[in-house]
């Protein structure tokens, strides 16, 4: 089935999607100032977790897209602008990660002055964790997050209606710089805004063990939002099971990742058995943390490895479209998992809280509202792009 | 049409991969089942254009990969944990974290190797050096850079002028047909081949016997043999007596060998003083010595009451006045250098342990022997443990 005759005609995004996210949004944003002063250490830590989730799907996505131009493939150009549109959300970080700074006295143990000068450990580590150099790191990666993400995206804006090859090009050289920009930003802020949110304990896996999990998030959200598009009509009549299948098998393969990098995690410090690092995960076997352990191990590998086993079941939209959802979650779980044990009140067992909620309801509401914003000023098709017509007629 | 020849198909080559494809959904749609494509490279969609099955080489995955999981469990958890437990770094016996690696590992091992030798023995049907496709025409252009389709005659519908008019309205660069090759033999039993045999194994066993017995023996080969250092239990030419192996210096005492002065004086004029304590914990070390090795002859309290039988002659008792009266030393003394039947126990106790010997025996030898005093001491110290 050739798409040779195939002309692009951009449709809107239906109206009641804004109303949907805007909804969501006021609602928690309102919850959220209420909990930030019903319990500020509560909320701080809740914030953070979703923080970082918008972290994930922004710097993943942004991550896809460089992967796309470095590797060279080609189907996945037709749903490249979806990365795209969710790497928007890279400069509103500059004001999300504003409450995180300016309260970083009640989220990090290593920001207590009194705390520090009893502590020979901390001592020796507060040439890299103190609050001078960690708000220039935060603020230096987050500057090369969004400065990649302008030029690339700004390339492949002006290839829409100037048609250059050239521009593919130069986003294949900045991705190849992008890559290990990437890599190095990712570990050193999974190690500020999470390692050291217990200053005692350190793992030199633990920035790969946040990637595998971000790359998992990232491609859980653009998996969503690709199958609720096809199902409205969006990518037809090109799409079909293989640009899925693809989409799927990315997942699955991402899984694995997540559960190899876990275990490897997890296993070293089960064998050495060293009281400075096994107590990290002693924290996360206290009281009801054991069943959110347990948990984590059966959302985040378990059900997604055998929901996406077979091949036809990377194929079915449907199982798809739910296994995204559920692997955001996941992830959710997997950064409430690292983070919210760390909490002076939680520590012996999780409780219940509403605060937990609130910011993932106005997380989602944000994460859409920024995809409609960069939606309305983008083709949803990179139409100029050299690769879109193999893209669109791709077959396994 | 050679009637003689057995057919095996009707091949067709085209020029393009879309005619292929073209050609394959023509072909499956005309109710074929017995029917392959040949193209130099793998081309997207010949699956549904060939009306193709999901391949089962799936399943030889699953099963061999379940196969390795469970045969490294398995056999981890039946040789650490069952037939011969092992502690490894303080873990318990079945501990599962250490254990899956090798699973994995062994997992995936089987599950590939099963899978690629599946794909080519079962599923291709390699080797077979006697497909009639081979040296054909058709074969070398379709590996080169033609895509072909051909027909078996196997097939259920199987018409030679009907296929080989349906092949023509395809438009194919041309249609060859492709006959069984005739079936050879190979006499082996040949003077040729017996004396090609004969003439290996001369070449194999001198060859082996060449290197085995001369080539070792020759200069470069030779170099890690005769190497210039010492070897145990041989001569040596580097020392004026020509003994490879040294003596150690006169005097030298070797680690936990430290020497008896007095050995061998049955009646010393002086001996060594105890050097240890009579603490609790050297008592009772002297108490487990003294039950193992001296028990036998002297009894549990020395009394002299052997539990030999008489298959050995009593000692006497340890509590005489005369053994009371020895000194440490002399009791040791006796312990080392052995006294009458008593033979040298220096050899199976060691120093420290002959020295907790003594503390114990005099504890039996008081026991035994207690003055009154004794007895108001040890009230005394009980009244302290309870008030304790």
């Amino acid at each position: 089935m050739s798409q040779t005759d195939f002309h692009y005609q951009k449709k809107e995004l239906p109206a009641s999607l804004t109303k949907f996210a805007l909804i969501l949004l006021s609602i928690g944003v309102v919850l959220s100032l209420i909990a930030f002063f019903v319990d500020r250490e509560r909320a701080l830590f809740g914030y953070l977790v979703t923080y970082m989730m918008i972290v994930s799907i922004a710097i993943g996505s942004l991550f896809m897209v460089a992967l796309e131009y470095i590797a060279g493939a080609d189907w996945s150009t037709p749903i490249r602008r979806i990365p795209e549109f969710f790497s928007k959300l890279l400069p509103f970080l500059f004001i999300l990660v504003i409450p995180l700074l300016i309260f970083n006295h009640d989220l990090f143990h290593w920001a207590h002055e009194e705390a520090v000068a009893e502590d020979k450990i901390l001592q020796g580590k507060a040439p890299y964790l103190n609050i001078t150099f960690f708000v220039i790191r935060t603020f230096v990666f987050l500057g090369l997050w969004t400065l990649f993400y302008w030029m690339m995206i700004k390339n492949s804006r002006k290839q829409d209606t100037t048609k250059d090859q050239n521009l593919t090009t130069k986003n294949i050289r900045l991705s190849a710089i992008f890559i290990p920009v990437f890599a190095i930003s990712i570990t050193f802020t999974a190690i500020d805004f999470m390692m050291s949110l217990e200053p005692h304990w350190f793992s030199t896996i633990y920035g790969v063990y946040f990637f595998s999990g971000l790359v998992v998030a990232a491609l859980a959200a653009i998996t969503l939002a690709v199958i609720m598009l096809k199902e409205r009509g969006y990518f037809s009549p090109w799409m079909n099971d293989d640009h899925l299948f693809s989409l799927g098998a990315l997942i699955f393969a991402f899984v694995n990742f997540w559960a190899y990098i876990a275990f490897s995690q997890y296993l070293l410090i089960w064998y050495a058995d060293l009281p400075e690092e096994s107590f990290w995960y002693l924290t996360r076997w206290n009281g009801s943390w054991a069943y959110i352990s347990i948990l984590l191990i059966i959302v985040q590998f378990l059900v997604p490895y055998f929901a996406l086993l077979t091949q036809p079941s990377k194929k079915n939209p449907k199982r798809l479209k739910f296994i995204s959802v559920w692997l955001l979650f996941a992830h959710f779980v997997d950064l409430f998992w690292l983070i919210m044990p760390n909490m002076n009140s939680m520590k012996d067992g999780y409780t219940f809280s509403w605060i937990d909620l609130v910011f993932p309801i106005a997380g989602v509401g944000f994460i859409i509202l920024i995809f409609i914003m960069s939606y309305k000023k983008d083709n949803l098709l990179p139409i100029g792009d050299p690769k879109l017509k193999r893209g669109m007629d791709f077959h396994l | 049409m050679n009637n003689d020849k057995n057919l095996y198909c009707i091949a067709a080559t085209f020029n393009t991969p879309d005619e292929i494809i073209n050609a394959a959904k023509k072909v499956s749609g005309a109710g074929y089942t017995h029917f392959d494509v040949n193209t130099p490279y793998p081309v997207h969609g010949m699956d549904d254009a060939m009306k193709l099955k999901p391949s089962k080489l799936g399943f030889v995955t699953l099963v061999m990969g379940l196969a390795g999981a469970s045969i490294a469990l398995l056999f981890m958890y039946w040789n650490i944990s069952v037939d011969y437990p092992l502690v490894i770094g303080g873990k318990p016996y079945f501990a599962l974290p250490a254990f899956i690696p090798i699973t994995f590992e062994l997992t995936v091992l089987l599950a590939t190797v099963s899978t690629v030798a599946a794909m080519i023995m079962l599923f291709f049907q390699l080797p077979d050096n006697k497909h009639p496709l081979h040296d054909t025409q058709y074969m070398k252009s379709v590996s080169n850079d033609k895509y072909g389709i051909t027909i078996e005659a196997i097939d259920d519908k199987f018409n030679e002028t009907e296929v080989e008019n349906f092949l023509k309205k395809l438009n194919p660069l041309n249609i060859e047909y492709i006959y069984f090759p005739p079936v050879e033999t190979y006499p082996i039993f040949q003077p040729k081949f017996l004396l090609l045999l004969a003439g290996i194994a001369l070449v194999v066993s001198g060859g082996t016997y060449f290197s085995l017995n001369k080539l070792m023996f020759m200069t470069p080969f030779t170099f890690m043999m005769d190497q210039d250092k010492l070897i145990p239990q041989k001569g040596s030419e580097l020392f004026a007596d020509g003994f490879g192996m040294r003596k150690p210096v006169a005097g030298t005492v070797a680690r936990g060998f430290i020497p008896y002065p007095y050995k061998g004086q049955v009646n010393p004029t002086e001996v060594l003083s105890n050097p240890f304590l009579p603490t609790k914990e050297n008592i009772s070390l002297g108490k487990e010595k003294y039950d193992i090795y001296c028990s036998p002859c002297h009894g549990y309290f020395a009394d002299g009451d052997s539990r030999l039988n008489g298959q050995f002659p009593n000692p006497p008792t340890l509590h005489s006045q005369r053994a009371r009266d020895f000194s440490d030393g002399m009791l040791y003394h006796i312990m080392t250098n052995g006294q009458n039947v008593m033979p040298s126990y220096e050899s199976q106790i060691t120093r420290d342990e002959r020295w907790a010997i003594v503390n114990y025996i005099r504890v039996l030898q008081r026991a035994k022997n207690a003055s009154d005093a004794d007895l108001t001491e040890m009230n005394k110290e009980a009244g302290n443990n309870v008030a304790n």
